[in-house]
């Protein structure tokens, strides 16, 4: 049942994204911004992660979750170092997705060359 | 042929009548099948992961580096950039999208320098989504702060 | 000498022969309807060296040179060589032609910059300050993308009203004696902006520029549509084209019968996935040095209006909200030198 869930929340996040896209010729670098802004503020308020709970990678993956993976490390770790905590838990929260997205491109151009269309 | 205001405006309307538009809805079902897809090799990694005893928490690191990184490789190998003229959104929201979009740009740019070309631009495109994201990270942590 | 007709016109007194083209392009365009046409067609689009804007450059000069070469001469006799690309600061073209040793005219008319090279090249013959000039224009899709667009890897749709930058060069060897056709009289265009932002839809931000110059064409000369066998914008593809017509016919001329464009025949927008069709300076400079000069030497064409279209903006200007200005170019070329207007 999980795939099931997974593979329909997922999905349909992907389909808000493509009625932006072909709407109102929305670049995919704004869609981008825009998931991950929405996401943080639906974690915020504590919307996005009964999603979660509920749908597993196919709300995790799409960057939205993503958007909520900054915004419960922000306030854990206001919970736990207070206010210095709003500078720190956005960068700790999302430091593995960053980090392995620098090193797998820079290990990628190290081996690839750009490819024609 | 005067370039006036209310030309322009005429032509703004023979323009919208001209241009084609796209195929929304099979735009949308590629979309949904496509990132339902990459979701569920997400939730298929989580499982395995849940089953050899990682953590919640170590469990969704492994499975973003993981997805990450097949995506990174298929930028490399010129697969992912067939899959997005595909798939469209259904492969730029998911965290392989941000993948392709950190990848495309240092493989793109590297003739241009390791510094200068690959340093200076591999955040072309996803330098904005870590900007407005830690950003908005940031105002959560302070509003959350003082409502707590 | 030339002589200035009507507001923006100029007929040509001297024999102004156009004596051989080349056409190089990528594996695309040598796929598509064309492909029979092109004298060289790539294998791939670095062409051995080991970055786009590095292919574009020996492409560039290798075909000038094989221009010269289809003419029967050599680098020498060439006296100027007009020339252009869409790289920034023109360096597509500079980079290929400074091993040419060739007093040099770099030029930039955006995807019109054939139509200008053209038009300046014949003025130099006409005014007795060449015998023979060498022009040309090149473009080249991973290089035009990389530069306006996004990087090649990165996973996005193109928009329907999108263009196909065309890879390759296009060049022709005008020269003061030689035979039909013959560049005969020229148009220059003015920058004309409807207002349109959308930089996924060139053909319409300058289908305004090539009705302009095409109707400033007909009032100069005081013909009608029919005077020319074929008239043949630059790179407008289906969107622009159907808005050209449309432009015109508001203005009480119809071209809808005699008028093609080089972006709708040089791909197969079925089988080829390009839309609304090509685009970039090599769209123009290929598609007449391969396919329209080929119909004109047979004499199944006789008298065209040659119409190369720009768009005059940068990723710069589109960023800052700027709409895009067009340009375009109107050549005539005829096969018979004696006809009086």
């Amino acid at each position: 049942m999980d795939y099931l869930y997974a593979f329909l929340v997922g999905g349909g996040i992907c389909v808000i994204g493509q009625i932006l896209i072909d709407k109102t010729k929305m670049t995919s670098a704004r869609i981008l911004v825009l998931f991950v802004v929405v996401g943080c503020i639906l974690g915020g308020l504590g919307i996005y992660q009964p999603l979660v709970d509920f749908a597993g990678a196919g709300a995790t993956v799409p960057l939205p979750g993503f958007g909520n993976t900054l915004a419960k490390g922000v306030m854990y770790e206001v919970d736990q170092n207070g206010l210095i905590g709003a500078l720190t838990g956005g960068f700790k929260a999302s430091a593995a997705g960053i980090t392995s997205a620098i090193v797998f491109a820079f290990l990628a151009a190290l081996v690839f060359n750009p490819k024609e269309k | 042929m005067e370039s006036s205001a209310k030309n322009k405006e005429l032509y703004q309307d023979m323009v919208k009548k001209a241009s084609p538009n796209s195929h929304i809805f099979k735009n949308c079902i590629k979309a949904f099948v496509v990132g339902g897809i990459i979701c569920c090799i997400g939730q298929f990694i989580t499982n395995y992961l849940k089953e050899l005893g990682l953590t919640q928490n170590d469990t969704g690191i492994y499975t973003s580096s993981v997805l990450i990184f097949i995506a990174a490789l298929m930028t490399g190998l010129g697969l992912y950039g067939k899959l997005g003229k595909f798939a469209g959104a259904g492969s730029i929201v998911p965290i392989t999208g941000f993948s392709n979009s950190v990848a495309s740009p240092a493989i793109e740019f590297k003739k241009e320098g390791f510094v200068t070309g690959l340093g200076a631009k591999i955040f072309i495109v996803a330098g904005p989504v870590i900007l407005y994201g830690i950003l908005t990270s940031v105002i959560v942590g302070i509003i959350y702060y003082f409502l707590k | 000498m030339a002589k200035h007709i009507g507001k923006q016109s100029v007929k040509f007194e001297s024999k102004i022969s156009v004596i051989s083209t080349a056409s190089t392009v990528g594996t695309k365009e040598g796929e598509g309807p064309l492909g029979q046409y092109f004298d060289v067609v790539l294998k791939d689009a670095v062409d051995g060296e080991d970055s786009w804007e590095k292919a574009e450059s020996k492409i560039a000069k290798d075909n000038l040179s094989l221009a010269v070469k289809k003419a029967g001469l050599t680098m020498d006799d060439i006296e100027y060589i007009f020339s252009g690309d869409l790289l920034n600061q023109g360096t597509g073209s500079a980079y290929g032609i400074r091993d040419l040793k060739r007093p040099f005219f770099g030029l930039y008319g955006a995807c019109s910059t054939f139509g200008e090279s053209m038009c300046l090249g014949s003025v130099m013959i006409e005014s007795g300050g060449a015998s023979k000039v060498l022009v040309g224009a090149s473009s080249h899709f991973c290089a035009a993308e990389k530069q306006f667009r996004f990087p090649l890897g990165l996973g996005t749709q193109r928009p329907l009203t999108s263009t196909w930058t065309v890879t390759g060069d296009g060049a022709a060897v005008l020269s003061k004696d030689g035979n039909a056709p013959f560049i005969t009289g020229m148009t220059t265009g003015k920058i004309v902006d409807f207002g349109v932002t959308d930089a996924n839809n060139m053909g319409a931000a300058m289908a305004t520029a090539a009705a302009d110059v095409i109707l400033a064409n007909f009032k100069d000369f005081g013909i009608s549509p029919d005077y020319y066998d074929l008239i043949i914008t630059g790179d407008l593809g289906y969107v622009g084209k159907d808005l050209t017509i449309d432009l015109l016919k508001k203005e009480g001329v119809d071209i809808s019968k005699n008028y093609t464009d080089c972006g709708i025949e040089i791909y197969d927008r079925e089988s080829q996935d390009t839309h609304s069709g090509g685009s970039g300076c090599a769209c123009s400079a290929v598609t007449f040095s391969a396919y329209f000069f080929d119909k004109m030497k047979k004499g199944e064409l006789n008298r065209i209006l040659f119409v190369p279209t720009g768009a005059l903006m940068s990723s710069t200007s589109v960023q800052q909200g700027e709409s895009i200005p067009g340009i375009a170019h109107a050549v005539i070329l005829e096969n018979s030198f004696e006809e009086v207007i």
